[in-house]
């Protein structure tokens, strides 16, 4: 049981800036992202005190947490349009990481509504690739999709937020 | 890399909301909690979790009980505020009742055995550690029980402090040394002088005439003896030769039929 509780406190630790970036992009907000990546890790302590010693040594925590997180992330936008990003200018919880502070956090912001107006499957295969980071057999591993189709997915996400799809025939 | 991939990299590295993780364990109730109880015995550390009180410490900082915890035990642990249920069932704990769930996972089943019969020790008595290893089944063990005692966790609560040396000498004590088990043996109502007085002079039980029983002199059967009725007893051949049986409730030696 110790064991367990102390693999996930790592796992969070190690995750959690990872999930709540994925979050905020597939969600479109902060609030809603944050509210993603808890659930995700929520559901993953509820599956680890199920799983063996074994099974949770083998784990690819990184991918396996990504695709809890996407499933959390539908779940909340099935059947809901996607919202657009709450402009309230009041974000004095997020501690910016080196990196973002070049970028103020409405440009932030900006990126993420971008991708929130995204049809869903073009928004996690981009968000996936470029936002997380994850190689295209590691994006198509997660959406349990075959790696032609992800990178398909993905250039048109490119093309659509570059503004240079001129004939969306989309949704 | 082009402008639009590089903002998207920049979303990417984003940190989550100050006290996310924390926030997190504590829903999924991971680790435990802990906070500074006033108590009898001055300002008291206590851990808790879903499981029951897991430690307890007289810390001198939160940064002390945080390293201790960490050491002994080992598991994730957060700062909280007292809750005011705990606090009141800490207290009555400490005055005598036992209502308080320990979380002892993490022992050895005899450490546990060994702290679960310390338990039993009503508050302003004292016990032998013989006693403790004969109870538990395990006699010959009574250094293991000194040292099972020694790491006891949650110390005050289960009251390792009211197990002593059978010639009178206080033993040690992981809460603050022996002048600490003394100050709270006192306050539990135990006369220590008298009792080690008497440990000096070789008498470990106290005989009570009129009911032919004999007990360890802090067994509240023996306090209630008319003091013409007590006799002064070394050991248990004697308090047999002299007619007397054991007390079933302190239990002076192993189960006798009687």
């Amino acid at each position: 049981m110790e064991d367990v509780e102390r693999v996930f406190e790592r796992m969070v630790r190690e995750h959690q800036d990872r999930l709540f970036a994925l979050g905020f992009a597939l969600t479109g907000n902060r609030h809603d992202g944050e509210e993603v990546a808890q659930d995700a890790l929520l559901r993953a302590y509820r599956a680890l005190v199920t799983y063996s010693p074994e099974r949770i040594h083998d784990l690819k925590q990184r991918a396996w947490l990504h695709r809890i997180a996407v499933n959390v992330a539908r779940n909340r936008y099935r059947g809901t349009r996607p919202r657009l990003v709450e402009l309230n200018g009041s974000e004095q919880d997020v501690a910016p990481g080196p990196e973002a502070v070049a970028m103020r956090t409405a440009e932030i912001d900006d990126v993420a509504a971008s991708l929130a107006a995204l049809p869903v499957r073009y928004r996690e295969a981009v968000v996936l690739r470029f936002v997380q980071d994850l190689s295209y057999a590691e994006a198509a591993d997660v959406l349990g999709q075959p790696v032609g189709t992800v990178k398909s997915n993905v250039h048109r996400a490119l093309k659509i937020l570059r503004g240079e799809d001129h004939d969306r025939a989309d949704n | 890399m082009t402008a639009l991939t590089t903002d998207l990299k920049r979303l990417g590295s984003l940190k989550a909301p100050a006290g996310f993780a924390d926030r997190v364990l504590s829903q999924a109730a991971v680790g435990d909690s802990y906070a500074v109880f006033d108590t009898v015995l001055g300002p008291v550390y206590v851990a808790w979790n879903r499981h029951g009180v897991s430690a307890a410490s007289r810390a001198r900082s939160h940064a002390e009980f945080e390293e201790w915890f960490k050491r002994e035990v080992g598991r994730p642990l957060r700062a909280a505020t007292a809750p005011a249920e705990l606090a009141a069932r800490l207290g009555r704990e400490l005055s005598g009742e036992r209502t308080l769930r320990f979380d002892l996972r993490g022992l050895t089943e005899f450490e546990q055995s060994v702290l679960r019969k310390a338990k039993e020790i009503p508050r302003g008595q004292v016990r032998p550690y013989s006693w403790i290893a004969r109870e538990i089944g395990h006699p010959a063990a009574v250094r293991a029980v000194g040292t099972a005692l020694a790491h006891n966790p949650i110390p005050f609560f289960i009251p390792c402090h009211r197990v002593v040396r059978s010639d009178g000498v206080i033993g040690n004590y992981s809460a603050g040394g022996p002048e600490a088990k003394r100050d709270i043996l006192m306050l539990e109502g135990v006369r220590l002088h008298k009792l080690q007085e008497l440990a000096r002079a070789g008498y470990r039980y106290e005989g009570v005439r009129s009911t032919k029983i004999y007990c360890y002199p802090t067994c509240h059967h023996a306090r209630r003896a008319l003091e013409k009725n007590v006799v002064w007893l070394h050991d248990a051949a004697e308090a047999r030769k002299a007619g007397f049986r054991p007390c079933k409730v302190c239990r002076p030696e192993a189960a006798v039929a009687s």
